[in-house]
C-alpha cells in the first residue's frame, strides 16, 4: 500500500496522460465501434487517436491487425464529420495499406477528391498519391493535372508536393503535366510559387539548356516566396557552375542577381545567396566582399541560430580565403564567449585559421578559458586547428607547445589525449626546435597517463628521438619509473626503449645495462625476455663496445615488410630443412595500409627514403649507385580499374636513376611471367640505359616490382621524358585450381610516359628560421634575377606553379596567397642534388592584365647550383 | 572536403577529374528542395510526445530512439526558451526551442540552409501554441494529440515543407473542430483564423 502512494505521489500533476496504461490489445478491441451502424464521430476519433499514438510510440501492428484496421476504417468514410475524416486520412497514410486493399478506399478518396470541399480535396489528393500505385495512377492523373492549377493554394501545393513524390516512381506521368506546372510557378500564393518551381526543376534537371533557361527567366522577375527564391538561388549555382567549366573568361553570370538576394529583406535568402557566393569556384575578393559583409552582420545577431549559419559559413570560407574573414576577426572573438558551444567551437577554429602571427599569443590566453568548458568533441577540433597554426607559424611553437601540454594535463577522454599527443609529435617531427621541449613534455605526461595505448607510444617514440637529443640522459628516470610504477605493457615498452639509449648513447651504456639487469627479475616475462634478449646482443657482459650496426638493425631497424604479407608467407610456409627467408616476402604495402601520426613507426618522410634505400641496396645490380638522393611519390602509369596497375617511383643518385615499376596484375585467370618495361629514352638524350630487372613471376593481385636502371651525367640536372611499354609473357590460369597452362603468349601493354623533372633534384626540406638561415648562407653564391611569366589566371596558380617546379618547400607560410593581393612574397627552401642547400626569395607582381612578373633571388652554398635554378626557371 | 583536394591535386590531372565528379555529386545533394529529416516534440525526460521520421536515416524503431535520446541529453542543458538553439549530431543540423515541459526539435542535414529548419521550427512551435490556447505544456499537447498530429501533417509531407506560416497550419487543423455536418465554407476557415489569432494575441500579452 505504502508502495502504492508513494507511486502517486511520484507522478505529480503535469505527469498525467490521457494515454496512461493504454494496450494495444484493448485499442484493437475499441476498433469495433468503426462498425457500428450509428457512429459516434467523436469517440471514433478518439479511438484512432489512440491508434496513432501506438504507432508514434513504435508499437508496430501485425500484418492482420493492421488489415483489420485498415477494413474498418475504410466504414468510417460514410461519417460526415470533417474532424473525423481527417484522421481518417492520417491513419490510412500511417497504415500504409498494400495495393489489394488501397482499392478499398479509392473510390471514397477519389470522391472526395473532387469534393467542394477544399480540405478534402487537398488531403484526399495527398493520401491518394502516397498509397496509391501506378495503374491507379494513370485513372487520376487527369484530377491531379487540374488540382496543379487549382484557385485554391494549398489543393494546388497538395497536388505539386504529391508530384515531387511520384516523380521519384513514375516521373513518365509527372513529365506530362509541365504546362500545369509552369503556370503554377507564376502563382500568387507564395508556397505554390515554391513547390511549383521545385517540381519544374526536378522534371527538367536533366535537361541543362532548360534550367538554364527557367533561371534566366525567373531571376528577372520576381520571386515572391523567400523559399521559392532559395530554391532559385540553388539553382543558379548549378548553372553558374556548369557554365564555368566552358567560359573561362568575362564577368560569372547571374553574380548580379545573386548579389542582389544578399539585400532581399528575408535572411533565409540572404544566407542562402552568402553561402552560395562563397562556394564559387575560385571566387574572387571582389565577388566575396559583399557576401563576407553580409555574414559579418548575422555574427553580432540575437539569434544563436543566424550566429551558427554565419560563424559556419565563414569558417568554412575561411579554409580556402583566410585573409578574407580577417576583417570579421573582432566579432569573432566575441562569440569565443558564447552560451552555445558549437558557436564558440567554430568561432575558435576560424580565428585559428585567420589569425597572425603577433596575435597568437592574445589568442591562445583566450582559449586557454575557454577549453575548460566544452565537450571533448569540440575540444579535439580545437587541438587540430592549434596544430595547423603551429606549422604555419613556426616561431610560436613555444607559446603553442605550452598550450598543449597543459591540456594535456587536464581532465580528457582517450580521443582527445590522443589528438593532443599526435599533435605533439607532429610538431616534434616538422620543427626541429621545439624537439626538446615536446619531449619533456611528452615525459611528463607519461607520468601520470591512464592510457596504456598512448604510454607504449609516446615510449616507443622516445626510443627513437631521445638519443638523438643533446642531453639523452635526463629521458632515462622518466623511462625507467616506468618499469617501476607501470603495468606489464607499459614495463615492456620501457624496456625497449632503456635499450635504444643504450645501443646509441655508448656513455649512457653501463647505466642502462644495470636497469636492464634489474628487469631479470620482472613477474612479466615478456620484460624479462626483452631484457635479456637486449643484454645479450648489446653486449652487457661488462665490456662497453661500439654496439656494432648488425645488431642495431637486428634489434631497432624497421621491419621493411607489411605485416599482412609477413603473416600470409608465414602461413603458406611449409617446415622443412629449408629455413623461412624474410626476403622472399613482398614488400609492397597492401592499399589502404596507410601509417598513423603514432605508428608502429615513426613516418617521417625518411623512412620511406630508408625503405627504399634497403631495397635498392638489396639488389647487386644497384648496389654500387651510392647513397639514394631521393624518391618521389609513386606516379600513376595507368589509369584506374585497367587489367594491369602500374605505378613508378623515381630513385635519383648522384649518377644514376633507377625507375621502379610497381606492378599490379588485376586478372584472376592470368599469370604474368618475365615482366619488364622496355623504356625508350629517345627524349632523354643524357641518359644511358644501364640495367634492367625483370620481375620473374606476377601472379594475380600480389604486387611485384621491376627496375630499369639510366647513367647520367654527375652533377647535372638531366631531364628528359621516358616511353613505357609493358611486356610479359602471360599463361592461362584455371581459376577453380590455380594451376598456370605450360605455354604462354607474349603482350605487351602500352603505360604511360613518366618524367624527369628539375624537381626530382631537389629535396623538400624546410628551415625553422628563414631569415637566419637566408643571413648565414651570406650574398657569395646569391643570383637575382627577374622573369615575366605571361598572363595567368590568379596570382596563387602562379606561385604554385613555380614552388611545383622548383620542387621545395614553402617555409612560414608563404605560399599562401591572399584573396585580393595584386603582389605576392614566397620563401622556399631546399637540399640540392649533392646535398647543396638551397634557399629562394619570390617576389611576384601581377598588373590589371594578369601579367605576372617574378623576381627570383638564390643563395645558396654552390654557384653552380644558384646558376641551375635559374636555368630551371628561365626554361 | 578542401583540405583532401589540396592533397589530391599533387597527384596530376587525374584526381582533378576525379574530384570535378566529386563536386558534382556533392552538387545534386545541394540543388534538390530543402528538406527536413524529422520533427521531434520530447517532453522533459526525453520521452515522445508525437515524433514524425521523413527520412531512411534511422530504419529501425530502436535507432530513431537513440537518435532522440542522443539529442535530448545534449540539449537539455542549453537555455531554448526564448530563441531557438542550434547543435549538430552525426552530420545533421538540429533547431530546437523548448516551452514549459515540452521540447520541440526539427533536424535537417547539415547542408541545409539553418534558417530554413528554423523556419519550420518556429512554424512547428507558434501553430502548437495557438492549437493548444496558449497552454503549451505535455498534459495539454497529449489530451490534444490529434491536433498535433494533424499539425504535424500539414507542416511537412514526406520531407517537403508544406507550410510555414503558424497561423495558416492553426487555421488548416483548427478548421476541423467545427461540428459534424456544417457546411465547409471559407466563412468558417476565416473564424477559425479568427480564433487561432485571438489566442496568438492572448499568449503574447499574458
Amino acid at each position: 500500500m505504502a508502495q502504492y502512494i508513494k507511486k502517486v505521489d511520484d507522478r505529480d500533476e503535469d505527469e498525467y496522460s490521457p494515454f496512461l496504461g493504454i494496450e494495444k490489445g484493448a485499442v484493437l478491441q475499441e476498433a469495433r465501434v468503426f462498425n457500428d451502424s450509428q457512429l459516434d464521430s467523436r469517440r471514433c476519433s478518439q479511438v484512432i487517436t489512440k491508434l496513432l499514438y501506438l504507432l508514434n510510440q513504435g508499437e508496430t501492428f501485425t500484418k492482420v491487425e493492421a488489415t483489420e484496421v485498415f477494413f474498418s476504417v475504410t466504414k468510417l468514410f460514410q461519417s460526415k464529420d470533417v474532424g473525423l475524416r481527417r484522421m481518417v486520412y492520417l491513419i490510412i497514410k500511417e497504415l500504409s495499406p498494400s495495393s489489394d486493399e488501397v482499392i478499398m478506399v479509392t473510390s471514397s478518396l477519389m470522391k472526395d477528391m473532387n469534393s467542394k470541399t477544399d480540405v478534402y480535396r487537398a488531403n484526399a489528393i495527398r493520401v491518394l498519391c502516397r498509397i496509391t500505385d501506378a495503374t491507379l495512377l494513370t485513372q487520376i492523373e487527369r484530377y491531379l493535372k487540374q488540382a496543379v492549377v487549382d484557385k485554391n493554394p494549398v489543393v494546388a501545393s497538395a497536388a505539386l508536393v504529391s508530384g515531387i513524390h511520384i516523380l521519384q516512381t513514375n516521373p513518365e506521368i509527372v513529365k506530362r503535366w509541365s504546362n500545369e506546372v509552369q503556370e503554377a510557378v507564376q502563382s500568387r500564393a507564395a508556397l505554390v510559387q515554391f513547390h511549383a518551381l521545385a517540381l519544374l526543376h526536378q522534371i527538367r534537371q536533366n535537361d541543362r539548356l532548360a534550367v538554364s533557361k527557367l533561371v534566366t527567366s525567373l531571376t528577372r522577375g520576381s520571386v515572391r516566396s523567400p523559399l521559392a527564391q532559395c530554391l532559385l538561388i540553388r539553382y543558379t549555382s548549378q548553372v553558374i557552375r556548369e557554365s564555368s567549366t566552358n567560359n573561362q573568361s568575362g564577368e560569372r553570370p547571374f553574380y548580379d542577381y545573386l548579389e542582389g538576394c544578399l539585400r532581399h529583406k528575408s535572411e533565409m535568402v540572404i544566407l542562402e545567396a552568402a553561402r552560395a557566393i562563397t562556394e564559387f569556384n575560385g571566387v574572387t575578393s571582389r565577388e566575396l566582399t559583399p557576401a563576407i559583409t553580409v555574414l559579418q552582420l548575422f555574427l553580432s545577431s540575437s539569434k544563436p541560430v543566424l550566429r551558427f549559419a554565419a560563424v559556419r559559413t565563414l569558417n568554412k570560407v575561411a579554409m580556402t580565403h583566410p585573409m578574407a574573414v580577417t576583417n570579421c576577426n573582432i566579432d569573432m572573438e566575441s562569440l569565443i564567449s558564447d552560451q552555445n558551444r558549437s558557436i564558440a567551437t567554430l568561432a575558435i577554429t576560424t580565428l585559428l585559421k585567420t589569425g597572425n602571427e603577433s596575435g597568437v599569443d592574445r589568442l591562445m590566453k583566450q582559449i586557454t578559458n575557454f577549453m575548460s568548458d566544452i565537450a571533448d568533441e569540440f575540444k579535439i577540433v580545437v587541438v587540430d586547428a592549434i596544430r595547423s597554426l603551429c606549422l604555419k607559424f613556426p616561431l610560436k611553437y613555444r607559446s603553442l607547445m605550452n598550450f598543449l601540454s597543459n591540456i594535456l594535463r587536464e581532465e580528457g577522454g582517450f580521443e582527445y589525449k590522443k589528438a593532443i599527443v599526435d599533435s605533439i609529435v607532429i610538431l616534434i617531427r616538422d620543427i626541429p626546435d621545439a624537439k626538446e621541449i615536446g619531449l619533456l613534455h611528452l615525459c611528463e605526461f607519461i607520468e601520470d597517463c591512464e592510457f596504456t595505448y598512448l604510454s607504449t607510444q609516446i615510449l616507443h617514440f622516445l626510443g627513437v628521438e631521445g638519443p638523438k637529443t643533446a642531453d639523452p640522459s635526463k629521458y632515462i628516470r622518466y623511462i625507467y619509473n616506468r618499469v617501476i610504477l607501470e603495468n606489464a605493457t607499459v614495463r615492456a615498452s620501457a624496456v625497449s626503449t632503456l635499450a635504444k639509449f643504450g645501443a646509441v648513447v655508448d656513455s649512457l651504456k653501463p647505466r642502462v645495462f644495470v636497469l636492464l639487469r634489474r628487469c631479470l627479475y620482472d613477474i612479466d616475462d615478456e620484460v624479462r625476455d626483452r631484457a635479456t634478449l637486449y643484454l645479450n646482443t648489446l653486449g652487457g657482459d661488462g665490456s662497453v663496445v661500439e654496439t656494432d650496426k648488425d645488431v642495431k638493425d637486428f634489434l631497432f631497424g624497421s621491419l621493411d615488410i607489411p605485416l599482412v604479407n609477413l603473416e600470409t608467407s608465414l602461413k603458406n610456409y611449409e617446415p622443412t630443412e629449408e629455413p623461412f627467408d624474410i626476403n622472399s616476402v613482398e614488400n609492397i604495402p597492401a592499399a589502404g595500409n596507410k601509417p598513423t601520426a603514432l605508428g608502429a613507426q615513426p613516418p617521417a618522410p625518411a623512412s620511406t627514403v630508408d625503405t627504399y634505400e634497403n631495397l635498392l641496396s638489396s639488389i647487386p645490380e644497384f648496389s654500387t649507385f651510392g647513397n639514394l638522393f631521393k624518391s618521389s611519390a609513386p606516379v600513376e602509369l595507368t589509369e584506374a580499374e585497367t587489367e594491369y596497375a602500374v605505378n613508378v617511383v623515381k630513385h635519383i643518385f648522384d649518377k644514376h636513376v633507377v625507375f621502379q615499376y610497381n606492378c599490379t596484375n588485376t586478372i584472376p585467370e592470368q599469370l604474368l611471367e618475365n615482366v619488364v618495361v622496355v623504356v625508350d629514352a629517345s627524349e632523354a638524350e643524357e641518359f644511358a640505359e644501364l640495367a634492367t630487372k625483370p620481375l620473374n613471376s606476377l601472379p594475380y593481385g600480389a604486387p611485384g616490382q621491376t627496375f630499369v636502371a639510366f647513367e647520367k651525367p654527375e652533377g647535372v640536372p638531366a631531364v628528359g621524358r621516358f616511353s613505357n611499354v609493358l611486356k610479359f609473357l602471360v599463361k592461362e590460369v584455371d581459376p577453380s585450381s590455380g594451376y598456370a597452362e605450360e605455354d604462354g603468349v607474349e603482350d605487351e601493354y602500352q603505360l604511360e610516359d613518366s618524367e624527369i623533372v628539375a624537381a626530382d633534384y631537389m629535396l623538400k626540406v624546410g628551415v625553422s628560421n628563414f631569415r637566419n638561415a637566408w643571413e648565414s648562407l651570406g650574398p657569395e653564391f646569391e643570383r637575382v634575377d627577374e622573369y615575366g611569366l605571361g598572363p595567368r589566371e590568379s596570382l596563387s596558380e602562379a606561385v604554385n606553379a613555380v614552388i611545383n617546379l622548383l620542387g621545395m618547400q614553402p617555409c612560414e607560410g608563404t605560399e599562401v596567397v591572399a584573396a585580393n593581393s595584386r603582389s605576392h612574397s614566397c620563401l622556399l627552401s631546399g637540399v640540392y642534388i649533392g646535398n647543396v642547400k638551397v634557399l629562394v626569395r619570390l617576389s611576384f607582381g601581377v598588373d590589371s592584365s594578369k601579367e605576372v612578373a617574378m623576381k627570383l633571388a638564390v643563395r645558396s652554398e654552390d654557384e653552380s647550383v644558384s646558376d641551375v635554378i635559374h636555368d630551371v626557371v628561365a626554361n | 572536403m578542401w583540405e583532401v583536394c589540396r592533397r589530391l591535386s599533387n597527384f596530376g590531372d587525374k584526381c582533378v577529374f576525379w574530384l570535378y565528379r566529386d563536386k558534382n555529386r556533392e552538387a545534386d545533394v545541394n540543388e534538390s528542395c530543402p528538406s527536413v529529416k524529422n520533427i521531434l516534440l520530447l517532453d522533459s525526460e526525453g520521452n515522445r510526445v508525437a515524433v514524425k521520421y521523413y527520412s531512411d536515416d534511422w530504419p529501425t524503431n530502436s535507432s530513431k530512439e537513440a537518435f532522440e535520446k542522443a539529442v535530448f541529453t545534449k540539449t537539455q542543458k542549453t537555455n531554448a526558451r526564448t530563441d531557438a538553439e542550434i547543435a549538430m549530431f552525426e552530420n545533421n543540423i538540429v533547431i530546437y526551442k523548448f516551452a514549459q515541459d515540452l521540447h520541440f526539435f526539427v533536424t535537417g542535414g547539415d547542408d541545409e540552409n539553418e534558417l530554413i529548419i528554423s523556419t519550420v521550427l518556429q512554424g512547428f512551435f507558434d501553430a502548437v501554441g495557438l492549437l493548444l490556447r496558449g497552454n503549451v505544456d505535455k498534459k495539454e499537447a497529449l489530451e490534444n494529440l490529434d491536433l498535433i498530429l494533424l499539425c504535424l501533417d500539414e507542416i511537412v509531407d514526406g520531407g517537403i515543407i508544406l507550410e510555414t506560416d503558424a497561423n495558416v497550419i492553426a487555421g488548416k487543423v483548427a478548421s476541423h473542430s467545427v461540428d459534424s455536418g456544417a457546411p465547409l465554407s471559407e466563412q468558417t476557415i476565416s473564424q477559425a483564423l479568427a480564433t487561432a489569432r485571438e489566442h496568438l494575441t492572448r499568449s503574447l500579452l499574458k
